[in-house]
């Protein structure tokens, strides 16, 4: 008996309009996994993350995780399941300091946010293991910033921390390194190679570096649909891959 | 070899955190102030009632606008509900013990804040201003419909309020008692808001007002605490309410008006929102400030109090305490060499 997949999807599909985002998408993610999801803009790749987030409903299909259907939880509950995502463009808690926006994740998952008579600071459990991963994270210095005074580089590695904070089987990284300049995007990297090894990671990016180094297997996504699936040397052997990144017409 | 840290709690972040619940020395100040205003001005006991009642009501409004990011132009639909409920519960005779009335007052308003909370608080930003003006709307033309309750346009006057703890009376004309029992009234609840902002709930709300999609993606249940801060603001508004009615003696379709919303909204933001004390500073500088402009142009005071607005919403946005946050922040700033 082979054991079922961490994450996996089956013929899921999702329409806007008449615009198919995800078409019948047939995905799966093991445990552990350090998997690329690479394509044009406009595949449909952060469609797919917010249909395995559960804040876009899929059309059709199904998503299982650890062979139990999924498709019905709703967000809230799928982050309790164990399914963490940062996003494209920073999704901050702008006015806070950088250990309360850790913070407020680790108290969501240690269930300490519902208290209302008790000072948040007296939770030390919540902020050892907030400053503990951001020490880890190289931010411990900067804890005490206001997080829309750090420089954008490591506000992306802020990004990373709230979801690391929910101590996630599975955690899904929208263009971790999107408009970091080229200086600072090395932390990034660092980070993402040195994120915890049970971890199943699933990471969507324009920088091919960044996804050959670190994925050891690559799904293309092309107009909503599966283009090709392999390791990354089968990928960048790919005539039709190399076609499509070109921007030429594929054939198949 | 320099041993691991044990722990984080050292640290200048882990000790703010930590830290920040702590009473700061200036803290006793503003109720040392309202406790010398009783015995220097026994002859405005009645002006410095009504401005206690505006900065509990105040600081209802902060609780949902300033931590939880719920912009509301109906709050004194509360604020109305707890003056009714204390109101019509002394003028036919049922109930006019007031401690007990304040806590029926804030049960009232709880529940319409509940049941009004569970369906306004699906919408966000414009949607949820008109709902919850429509949703005091309502409320107003109910209480002016049921002229038999609730007096109708008339109100209910006279009401006679039981003495407090059954020996100090509630004389309108010399409101010593109403003074020091408003004053305390105010102390309890800003005690139980201030708890409650410095705690992990607290903390959550701020995190729904600074990013709710955010929030839903750390898994926090964002309208479960949205209604239960809306039902506990409304709670304190009633509390308010209560009290002003029990104060005054009377209650009428004032207490439920677009002006009372408007102006406690145009209080907060003058005074700071999300800081606490931002109800005081603001309810203190208005009403002062309305109160001698009246006096010195009693036709045009208006403009002097749209003027300064105008400047506020230009020049400080986080109104009078964040001017002083900010003069604190460049005194105590490290020079950039």
């Amino acid at each position: 008996m082979t054991s079922a997949p961490l994450l996996e999807t089956r013929a899921l599909r999702r329409n806007f309009g008449a615009l198919a985002a995800a078409r019948d998408i047939d995905f799966r993610l093991e445990a552990g996994a350090r998997h690329a999801l690479i394509g044009p803009n406009g595949a449909g790749k952060t469609t797919f993350i917010n249909l395995l987030t559960g804040v876009v409903r899929p059309t059709a299909g199904a998503i299982l995780m650890n062979g139990r259907d999924i498709t019905a939880v709703p967000e809230a509950a799928r982050v309790k399941l164990g399914i963490a995502r940062t996003f494209q463009i920073n999704r901050l808690f702008r006015r806070l300091s950088v250990l309360e926006n850790v913070y407020i994740a680790v108290a969501e998952r240690v269930g300490a946010a519902p208290s209302m008579l008790r000072p948040a600071g007296r939770r030390r459990d919540v902020v050892e293991e907030s400053m503990e991963l951001l020490d880890t994270l190289k931010l411990s210095a900067d804890a005490a910033r206001c997080v829309s005074e750090l420089p954008y580089g490591r506000q992306r590695l802020v990004e990373i921390a709230i979801a690391l904070g929910l101590k996630p089987g599975v955690l899904l990284l929208d263009e971790p390194a999107a408009g970091v300049p080229s200086a600072e995007s090395h932390i990034i990297l660092d980070a993402v190679e040195r994120l915890p090894r049970e971890i199943a990671v699933l990471i969507i990016d324009h920088d091919m570096d960044l996804v050959f180094r670190f994925a050891r297997r690559i799904t293309v996504l092309v107009s909503g649909a599966v283009f090709a699936t392999g390791t990354p040397r089968e990928i960048g052997a790919n005539p039709d891959v190399r076609a499509v990144y070109l921007g030429q017409v594929a054939r198949g | 070899m320099i041993a691991p840290p044990t722990g984080w709690s050292d640290h200048p972040a882990a000790r703010a955190l930590a830290g920040r619940h702590r009473l700061r020395a200036w803290e006793p100040i503003p109720w040392l102030l309202a406790l010398a205003f009783y015995f220097a001005f026994p002859k405005y006991l009645g002006f410095g009632t009504e401005v206690l009642v505006t900065i509990l009501f105040a600081l209802s409004l902060d609780l949902v606008l300033g931590y939880a990011g719920i912009v509301t132009l109906g709050h004194a639909a509360f604020f109305g509900a707890g003056a009714y409920t204390v109101g019509m519960l002394a003028k036919h005779g049922i109930w006019n013990e007031p401690i007990t009335g304040l806590i029926l007052a804030a049960l009232v308003a709880a529940l319409i804040g509940l049941g009004s909370g569970v369906v306004l608080l699906r919408t966000q930003g414009l949607t949820l201003l008109m709902l919850t003006l429509c949703t005091m709307a309502l409320l107003e033309e109910a209480a002016n419909l049921a002229h038999d309750y609730t007096g109708g346009f008339d109100g209910l006057d006279s009401l006679p309020i039981a003495p407090l703890l059954g020996w100090f009376e509630f004389n309108p004309l010399y409101p010593r008692t109403q003074y020091l029992y408003v004053l305390s009234v105010l102390l309890v609840c800003f005690v139980f808001v201030r708890t409650l902002v410095y705690s992990p709930f607290g903390q959550s709300l701020t995190g729904i007002r600074e990013n709710i999609l955010r929030m839903h993606a750390v898994g926090a249940p964002v309208r479960r605490r949205l209604v239960l801060c809306y039902v506990l603001s409304a709670a304190i508004a009633g509390v308010a309410g209560g009290v002003w009615a029990q104060a005054n003696a009377y209650v009428n379709l004032g207490t439920l008006g677009l002006d009372r919303a408007a102006t406690v909204l145009i209080i907060l933001v003058l005074g700071g929102h999300g800081r606490l004390y931002g109800a005081f500073v603001g309810a203190v500088a208005y009403m002062a400030l309305a109160h001698f402009l009246s006096k010195i142009y009693p036709t045009a005071w208006q403009l002097g109090l749209g003027l300064l607005l105008v400047v506020i919403a230009l020049f400080a946005r986080n109104g009078i305490l964040g001017i002083v946050e900010a003069a604190v922040r460049r005194q105590h700033a490290p020079r950039v060499t």
